[in-house]
């Protein structure tokens, strides 16, 4: 009986060493520029599928009905994700690492690009029809020299400001400051962004730093953060903290507590995406109807840097009908799909003439605004190893703004964290 | 008595049996297993099979992977082509980027993940001496009050036994709203505490939840101790004229020693590998920005940026949990059975 039971045992073990062994080599990376699945199913056609995060505004419904009716043999189904953004992300992994075809045109996140192409996971797209689309957000898909996503919807970083308390928008940062005393005078809070320890913090750290002229990493993805001018960028933040410019609560703002914070009147200046335009303006608890308007971000001499956001759309390159998928990718960019994202979504659009369009001019006032800033916004790093890098922002930027350790260490422990993080993986 | 003959009785058996066992050594059902006709126990194994099978898929070839692939390493970029190249075998490298904070040939400078690493284990540690006395007092006391004979003894279980029945992460979320900066805490304390950017107002926090969430577990396990004690040792202490304290210490205390080193290990173990509360209430944040990270946080962090150095840290958590099971069982779990349960049945 002893010696069954063994033999049993040590049966199982030999059935699970294998299986050990034989799923060791599918972990990330292709291979290269001759990756053999670039090649497959290239020209078929048929039904595919295509993947975002959770659509709140049902602007992704109504698209895919009109697709839908017009291309009966190529219909698209959408699978819908969670709505958080690092589970978004890890479901991408999961499945692109799985070389899973039923993923076949994804919605990714502009940080996100360099990765997946890197691992030989996205299909390189020619010929796509960019037009009058806005050059910054046609870059943010372009990884090493080869176009991997095309646009899909833009997004940048606005100033928010209170009109019945300020006249005249501040055009640097240094103005905004000396403008804190009437929100001093009001009992009031005077400039806060998104600073809790997530990516919103890349995000606001980024818009400093380059806002100073300072570079994170340069064109090749070397780390380039070190710099005067960085420091002098995030110091302009650690300063506003250190001084109650921006409220102690302010490290754990995220999008939704400074909306709410600035909707209630709590507070000066905001450095806020444009969906909080028209919420500020319709939703009924709002308490400054009328009373705020935009600004592009102020900067150390001038116009600031503010991130770029938005989505862009790339195919898999494990996909099995890639020739309806490019067709698909390069429908969204035309015009009358671009005008159902603003009017139905509440997004920004990719083509540059919406913006000064007289129709979206009265619902949409902050479209012009909009476009200035995101003509100077700045990408975040573009990296194949961003989870690491944003990693290493967020933590320095949060110390330093929390006032554990000095500017200068934050930003030379920043560059080593990130040289690191290129070296080891 | 009845416990003493019991004792002389199977020590009657083990004398009878010695000549025949001295060749095998003795383990705990040997008396059962020669009973066993070995047909109905062929059949056993057989009916057995298929779980095994399942819990050997499911259970024994993940941990198996993960542990290979914490032998390799993570794959490297080629600057020349901008694609990711498999890596090859790693040794213990990965086991090093932990360890001794070593990323390449430096160490880790703070923001990346491993530098923080020993202060995580210390963070995951201390969320465990401090959660499990808690509860191990509170979950006594309650014990003790279900335990009572009275009227809508029915009621006080149920309520007690609510906070166990929440899932987990409705239970972050909830305590997520009181301890917003504008949330029913700091009303009522009539503050203005960052619940969830302070470092120890964060960890009080999570605490706070995490005792609130498992009191009435240990309370549980501790309660079926409790009733195992007959009433008739009680009332003869009561008879000999104990106090309610020396009952306590004397009788209850001892007694219940079995039970309560069990819930000990479950709870102990269970907070060791804790993730969800603190993820979904701080997302291991606080602080530096880490100071409420525990070393499942860790893990899952790491697995977005590079999946083979997160299974050397999984494989490092899970040695480090069973290193604590086996303190506990060899060293605790001995003393604690031997030291005056009820009759002793040595061996």
């Amino acid at each position: 009986m002893r010696f069954k039971h063994s033999a049993s045992v040590m049966a199982l073990a030999l059935l699970i060493t294998p299986l050990a062994a034989c799923g060791g080599d599918d972990s990330s990376g292709g291979g290269g520029a001759d990756n053999p699945a670039f090649d497959e199913g290239v020209d078929s056609r048929g039904p595919i599928t295509y993947v975002q995060g959770k659509d709140n505004t049902g602007v992704v419904a109504e698209l895919i009905a009109k697709w839908n009716a017009e291309h009966p043999d190529e219909k698209v189904t959408v699978k819908e994700q969670t709505v958080d953004a690092n589970q978004q992300h890890d479901d991408l992994v999961r499945n692109l690492q799985a070389e899973n075809p039923d993923y076949d045109v994804m919605s990714v996140d502009l940080i996100w690009t360099a990765e997946f192409a890197a691992k030989g996971w996205l299909q390189p797209l020619e010929d796509l029809k960019l037009d009058g689309v806005l050059q910054s957000v046609t870059d943010s898909g372009n990884y090493n020299g080869t176009q991997y996503a095309a646009p899909q919807t833009s997004d940048g970083g606005m100033l928010y400001y209170r009109t019945d308390l300020v006249k005249t928008p501040p055009k640097t940062w240094d103005e905004m400051m000396g403008m804190c005393d009437i929100a001093e005078q009001n009992n009031i809070d005077c400039y806060a962004g998104q600073f809790a320890k997530y990516e919103g913090l890349t995000v606001n750290a980024s818009e400093a730093i380059n806002g100073a002229g300072g570079q994170i990493v340069d064109g090749s993805g070397k780390p380039t953060v070190d710099s005067p001018e960085s420091i002098t960028g995030l110091d302009q933040l650690v300063k506003a903290y250190e001084d109650g410019n921006i409220p102690k609560a302010g490290v754990t703002y995220k999008e939704e507590e400074s909306r709410l914070s600035f909707q209630n009147g709590k507070l000066l200046f905001m450095r806020q995406w444009p969906y909080a335009y028209n919420l500020a303006q319709t939703e009924g608890s709002s308490k400054i109807k009328g009373k705020f308007d935009v600004a592009p971000l102020p900067g150390t001499d001038g116009v600031g840097a503010s991130s770029l956001g938005g989505h862009n759309n790339a195919v898999s390159a494990f996909s099995d009908n890639k020739a309806t998928a490019f067709d698909f990718v390069n429908w969204i960019m035309e015009e009358e799909q671009q005008r159902l994202y603003v009017t139905k979504g509440g997004n920004a659009p990719v083509l540059e003439a919406l913006y000064t369009d007289p129709a979206f001019s009265k619902d949409y006032a902050y479209l012009p605004t909009l476009l200035e800033s995101i003509n100077n916004a700045v990408p975040r790093p573009i990296t194949p190893f961003y989870p690491a890098v944003t990693k290493a922002i967020t933590d320095n930027a949060y110390a330093a703004m929390r006032g554990e350790k000095s500017t200068e260490d934050a930003i030379k422990d920043m560059q080593a964290a990130m040289e690191a993080a290129s070296d080891t993986q | 008595m009845s416990s003493q003959s019991t004792s002389s009785a199977v020590a009657l058996e083990e004398g009878t049996k010695e000549p025949k066992q001295r060749k095998r050594k003795r383990g705990a059902g040997d008396e059962d297993r020669e009973l066993i006709d070995p047909h109905q126990a062929r059949r056993a194994y057989m009916l057995i099979a298929p779980t095994i099978v399942l819990l050997a898929i499911v259970i024994g070839y993940p941990v198996l992977r993960a542990v290979w692939m914490s032998f390799q390493q993570d794959a490297q970029l080629d600057p020349q082509t901008g694609f990711f190249q498999e890596g090859g075998f790693a040794g213990f490298e990965n086991y090093t980027h932990w360890l001794l904070q070593r990323c390449g040939d430096t160490a880790c400078p703070v923001g990346t993940t491993a530098a923080g690493f020993w202060e995580v284990v210390w963070i995951t540690v201390f969320f465990t001496i401090v959660t499990v006395s808690l509860e191990l007092v509170l979950g006594f006391a309650f014990a003790m009050i279900m335990n009572g004979k009275y009227r809508g003894r029915g009621l006080v279980r149920a309520s007690i036994l609510i906070p166990w029945a929440i899932p987990t992460a409705v239970t972050a979320k909830l305590w997520y709203f009181i301890f917003a900066t504008n949330g029913i805490a700091n009303s009522l304390l009539n503050t203005d505490i960052l619940w969830f950017s302070d470092k120890w107002a964060a960890r009080t926090a999570i605490i706070v939840a995490d005792v609130w969430k498992t009191t009435p577990f240990m309370a549980l396990l501790i309660l079926a101790g409790l009733q195992l004690i007959s009433a008739d040792i009680y009332e003869a202490a009561k008879v000999d004229g104990a106090s309610a304290w020396q009952r306590f210490t004397s009788i209850t205390l001892p007694l219940v020693k079995p039970a309560l080193m069990v819930a000990l290990l479950f709870r102990t173990l269970d907070v060791l590998r804790m993730y969800d509360l603190p993820a979904i209430m701080t997302g291991g944040g606080a602080g530096d920005g880490n100071d409420t990270t525990t070393l499942s946080i860790l893990v899952v962090e790491e697995v977005r940026s590079a999946f083979n150095s997160a299974a050397a840290l999984s494989t490092l958590t899970f040695l480090f949990v069973f290193l604590v099971a086996f303190v506990f069982i060899k060293f605790l779990g001995v003393n604690a059975v031997e030291g005056g349960t009820s009759g002793g049945r040595k061996r």
